[in-house]
């Protein structure tokens, strides 16, 4: 059965080229053409709520998600601060995020929503609204990425963030903000002469995008491991974004996938794809991680109170 | 024109709650206080540098992240709100500062001279990240000097924890150059914690202090050892066991902001005063200060 909750997973890059000179780069005008695609593939859905993980937004007490009805600012770019500033005001779901933090709470995880003036809303997020949902058309929420968390930690977020999205009533368009891979140009180069940084960190994107191309998120996400070590710069502790996606899309590889745009962006790999629930594509699972329902907290390597029991031995033939 | 000095060096963490628990006007959010032993060492701090005079602060801040080089800001004022992006409930400080670009774009220059990648901050709209002015309003709470802002740039992310240290210390003796040629008296700021393993939760109250101890004895013993090393004079020593510090406890160090401060004093062989050691949701915290005029001669 198609999934009608949530019509549309969109990836998109964070980085604000695409927003602020796309011009510059064929390859930039190419990610740009294709958010206007993505925007156009939302609006032919009946999503009414947009639902951000931004993993350039990270967190440390838990989880956070914005809640400030009508954030509004001028922003500029840590990095790239000589493309200029965006002004933005947003029009956030504050009823929703509430849910969600509610839903995370029922499932273990601390979580808070943010509301305060002022709150800096990151790079990527913005470029996201900027740009598929210009004139706040839906609201959204964002939330954020936790520097700590791992697999089983996520894949409990995004399963939060579904139980609040079925429990609404509102069909949310979910937008993951990441690159695939994201080693940055450390030396300074003329825009027309970008490329991702590495072969191997090509190859690994082509690996992924192949993936995504067959509407296999699952598979996608039960790789994100793997794509942490071989294509990723470690900033954080593992690559998270595939598993709040699939685990809010339903751990299943049942999409038609739509790679809109695969370029370099200051040598990461900028993707825009979109997935879309399907009734039959590629269908075959290979389940190798745990599929968690409830956060129990950090747990230490010696910590034993939970190891799974051997259980009484066997005594009927005296082994 | 006499010939400028760094009057003193000083390791000068950041958490926000420490602003927080002061309750100065220009931060919104109020508390009951908290980590007093710290904000007592900052008191001891300031009170160490009574009698000093300085015309500028120079501070290497771990929370403006660069990838492309080591950036500057480069604007004469900068007036606005600050909030923490991870603790928006302790955080949200409306501040007012002035910036000597004049000296800003020495560094800046005498860093490229160096062999350095650098950049100029020119953008006015620019928000300043908490980290500096954290640091800055516990070490000169008048803000009646003027700046220079530093970013950290994240070479131990892209390369290693050597790489970092090797060009942090040559921005610190391209600093200590620029400095003495400018004829300014200047304060520099390492604004970095130690360990810097955090809780991931958080009291109910963030000021109760019978929640607050550090995340684990091991990091305390790390943090113990730089200490120690700081103590006794042996910051070659520290800056060597660095890459290893940073590595066993995730240290904040890992942004070059300490590497940078030993670099620009010359490695001192002379005791660090200790003002105070405490933890910040976890994480391990030194304020320690260097003072130029102990040196041996």
């Amino acid at each position: 059965m198609i999934d009608t909750n949530v019509p549309k997973g969109i990836l998109v890059p964070g980085m604000p080229q695409t927003l602020l000179c796309p011009e510059k780069n064929e390859g930039w005008q190419r990610v740009r053409d294709a958010y206007d695609k993505a925007r156009g593939e939302i609006e032919k859905t009946d999503a009414e709520v947009i639902v951000i993980y931004s993993t350039f937004w990270p967190s440390i007490l838990g989880h956070q998600i914005q809640a400030f009805p009508e954030p509004e600012w001028t922003h500029v770019d840590d990095e790239f601060h000589d493309l200029g500033s965006i002004s933005y005001k947003f029009r956030m779901d504050p009823e929703f995020a509430e849910l969600a933090v509610a839903k995370c709470k029922e499932r273990g995880l601390h979580a808070r929503t943010i509301s305060y003036f002022g709150f800096p809303i990151d790079t990527g997020s913005v470029v996201a609204l900027k740009l598929l949902n210009p004139d706040n058309r839906l609201p959204a929420v964002i939330v954020s990425s936790n520097m700590y968390a791992n697999r089983a930690e996520t894949i409990v977020l995004g399963k939060s963030v579904r139980d609040a999205i079925d429990s609404s009533g509102k069909k949310a368009a979910v937008v993951i903000v990441s690159a695939l891979s994201n080693r940055l140009h450390t030396t300074p180069i003329e825009p027309v002469d970008d490329k991702i940084h590495s072969l191997k960190d090509n190859e690994w994107n082509l690996k992924f995008l192949e993936y995504l191309e067959k509407g296999r998120l699952e598979d996608v996400s039960q790789l994100s491991r793997q794509f942490h070590d071989e294509a990723r710069v470690p900033k954080v502790v593992s690559f998270k974004p595939f598993w709040v996606m699939a685990s809010i899309m339903g751990q299943n590889n049942l999409y038609e996938g739509n790679i809109l745009a695969y370029e370099p962006i200051w040598g990461t790999g900028a993707v825009v794809a979109t997935m879309t629930p399907a009734e039959d594509t590629a269908g075959d699972l290979e389940y190798d991680e745990d599929d968690p329902e409830f956060y129990k907290g950090d747990r230490e390597v010696l910590d034993f109170y939970d190891q799974p029991e051997i259980g009484p031995l066997e005594d009927e033939d005296g082994d | 024109m006499s010939k400028g000095k760094i009057v003193m060096g000083a390791l000068a963490p950041h958490p926000p709650h420490l602003v927080y628990a002061e309750n100065p006007p220009q931060n919104e959010a109020k508390s009951e206080g908290g980590w007093e032993e710290l904000r007592w060492g900052y008191e001891r701090l300031r009170n160490s540098m009574s009698d000093i005079d300085y015309d500028v602060i120079v501070i290497h801040t771990p929370h403006w992240q660069t990838f492309a080089g080591t950036h500057f800001l480069g604007v004469e004022k900068f007036k606005s709100l600050s909030v923490d992006p991870v603790f928006p409930n302790l955080f949200r400080y409306n501040y007012d500062l002035k910036v000597d670009v004049k000296l800003s774009k020495s560094i800046h220059d005498g860093a490229a001279d160096s062999g350095l990648l650098v950049k100029m901050m020119e953008n006015p709209d620019f928000r300043i990240d908490y980290g500096t002015i954290t640091s800055c309003h516990l070490v000169n709470p008048a803000w009646d000097k003027p700046i220079v802002c530093i970013s950290s740039n994240r070479s131990k992310f892209y390369f290693n924890a050597e790489v970092m240290q090797a060009n942090m210390i040559k921005l610190g003796e391209a600093t200590r150059k620029v400095i003495e040629a400018s004829g300014k008296k200047a304060l520099l700021l390492s604004s970095n914690s130690l360990s810097h393993r955090h809780f991931t939760v958080e009291p109910e109250v963030p000021e109760d202090m019978s929640q607050e101890h550090v995340t684990n004895h091991h990091q305390y013993l790390w943090d113990m050892k730089m200490i120690n090393l700081m103590k006794e004079g042996k910051t070659r020593e520290m800056i060597d066991l660095m890459p290893d510090f940073t590595e066993q406890t995730i240290a904040e160090t890992e942004a070059g902001s300490l590497t940078w401060l030993i670099s620009a004093l010359g490695f001192p062989d002379y005791e660090a005063i200790v003002h105070a050691y405490g933890t910040v949701i976890g994480t391990g915290n030194a304020i320690v200060g260097w003072d130029p005029s102990q040196a041996k001669t």
